[in-house]
């Protein structure tokens, strides 16, 4: 009985012996319950060891697999290999929007440096002693920031970004969402300081609602809407800060209390 | 042994003038975005009817045949098409800006949408009001 | 780059293009299609006139102009910026879309004015 097979059609690239990426095509197996990602272990473990791509998890949690199939960002490990099933070959890229280190890595130092820079992290201007115990958050408190926490930093959303590609200055969807998701959580008080960094154009003004970062997320987290929100508190914000300019001190609680 | 570190050269994929022919999302936003020249053509016209209003009765008389013509009537049936597509899909991605949440739950978008809607109604029906004389 | 501007111009952006959804297409259809084919009828010079007698009725109408007009020029704006890659350009578009705006504004503004 001949096995059937998919062609897979995988875009390589060794800067030590090319200028530009190269096509190569491989026969694997096609199994049914394969993804991608299993293919191209396949790839690496008999066909051609020198193929080199990130993963980790294979099971869309750690956001390491993120390639181009067939054109669309996707989760390598939770794309399927024979979903097509019309024999054309699958094409496998490195994710579009980041220079290419080798075969299917691409460099994404730059999106580590905009992360840092939104402050991920809880902001407090208080030192509680542990002896205070935890900060408590009821379920609604938790739910207001929930969906924006999500985020596996896959980097599938700056492949679909459009504004990404053309500003690769723009802090882009993942670290803007990450950002709301602090501003947003009960227990944080640095939106203000969050907010002064990324009400610029390479922050949230840059973004002009394509939508496409939200269609390509694989956990949900619907950062076009995170930024949406983020540039009405910002205008919000803006005008109380112009109209009633004495306000500094409300505008800084306001900002903690409206979800 | 050489001194100086190996560091691979990276491989930039250069972004296309006409990247937003590509895909057929990337056209439908542009597409999307162009409808703001329909908004800008019909603020514009609303100030030329002002402009001949004053100018006279003649000069309205002439405009409006101006505007019952087929071309210019033809033209304006586009114009229109771009003002409902700006419409549709101004409507369709204001719930993703509007966070609404009543008694510590969200509203959902649907609600949100179908608000702006009957907000549209409403409006159309205002603008029927002033301006239609039977 | 920093521009502080940013929030005053998007939400007239967002204003103007809610305002226009609402109402431009029933204005379009109403006066521009309606009207002139003969199914609707509209008021005639002197009816205009009285409708935008109330200094209100003017500014309403100001503001409708106005509003629709900013949000084309920065949503114009950001198209050809992005569309175009016209990056080098930044500063000489920003002034005509905003300064175009502005202009056929101030021009509405004074006909609006003088017709009183």
């Amino acid at each position: 009985m001949a096995d059937a097979t998919v062609t897979l059609e995988v875009q390589r690239y060794r800067p030590e012996r090319e200028d530009e990426p190269v096509w190569e095509r491989f026969e694997v197996p096609a199994r049914r319950e394969w993804m991608v990602l299993d293919a191209l272990n396949h790839v690496k473990d008999r066909l051609d060891g020198s193929l080199t791509f990130r993963w980790s998890c294979r099971m869309g949690v750690c956001g390491s697999c993120g390639m181009t199939v067939d054109g669309e960002p996707k989760l390598t490990c939770a794309t399927p290999l024979a979903a097509r099933g019309d024999g054309r070959p699958v094409r496998v890229e490195p994710l579009r929007g980041f220079p290419v280190i080798r075969d299917l890595v691409v460099e994404i130092r730059s999106f580590l440096g905009k992360l840092k820079r939104t402050r991920p992290w809880l902001i407090r201007d208080d030192d509680v002693p542990l002896a205070a115990g935890e900060h408590l958050q009821t379920p609604a408190e938790l739910a207001d920031y929930k969906q924006y926490s999500m985020c596996i930093n896959c980097l599938l959303c700056y492949s679909a970004c459009p504004i990404h590609h053309l500003e690769p200055d723009f802090a882009g969807p993942a670290a803007l969402a990450l950002a709301q998701r602090y501003n947003l959580d009960s227990r944080d008080r640095g939106a203000a300081e969050r907010m002064e960094e990324l009400s610029r154009h390479s922050g949230i003004w840059g973004c002009t609602f394509v939508g496409e970062c939200s269609e390509v997320c694989p956990k949900g987290v619907d950062p076009a809407g995170a930024i949406q929100r983020y540039k009405l508190a910002a205008a919000a914000d803006w005008f109380q800060s112009i109209l009633l300019p004495w306000s500094g001190q409300a505008r800084a609680k306001r900002r903690e209390v409206a979800r | 042994m050489s001194r100086r570190r190996f560091h691979p050269r990276w491989f930039r994929r250069r972004t296309p003038i006409f990247w937003w022919l590509e895909k057929g999302v990337y056209v439908h936003f542009i597409v999307r975005e162009l409808t703001s020249l329909a908004v800008a053509y019909a603020a514009a016209l609303l100030v030329v009817q002002v402009a001949v209003l004053g100018a006279g009765a003649e000069a309205h008389a002439r405009f409006a045949a101006l505007l019952a013509s087929p071309w210019a009537v033809g033209w304006h049936a586009l114009v229109l098409v771009g003002l409902l597509y700006h419409t549709l899909t101004w409507l369709h991605l204001a719930p993703k800006a509007l966070v609404v949440k009543l008694g510590g739950h969200r509203v959902p978008d649907a609600a949100i949408l179908a608000g702006h809607y009957l907000g549209w109604l409403a409006a159309t029906a205002l603008v029927a009001l002033v301006l239609v004389r039977s | 780059m920093g521009r502080p501007t940013e929030p005053f111009f998007w939400t007239l952006f967002s204003a103007g293009g809610m305002l226009a959804a609402l109402v431009l297409p029933a204005v379009c259809f109403v006066l521009w299609i309606a009207a002139p084919l003969g199914w609707l009828a509209t008021p005639d010079r002197a009816g205009w006139l009285a409708l935008l007698a109330p200094p209100l009725a003017r500014l309403a109408l100001l503001a409708l102009v106005a509003l629709s007009l900013f949000h084309w020029a920065h949503r114009f704006r950001y198209t050809l910026y992005d569309g175009l890659q016209l990056h080098h350009l930044y500063g000489l578009i920003a002034t005509v879309c905003y300064g175009g705006a502005a202009t056929v504004t101030l021009v509405a503004a004074y006909l609006l004015l003088r017709l009183g």
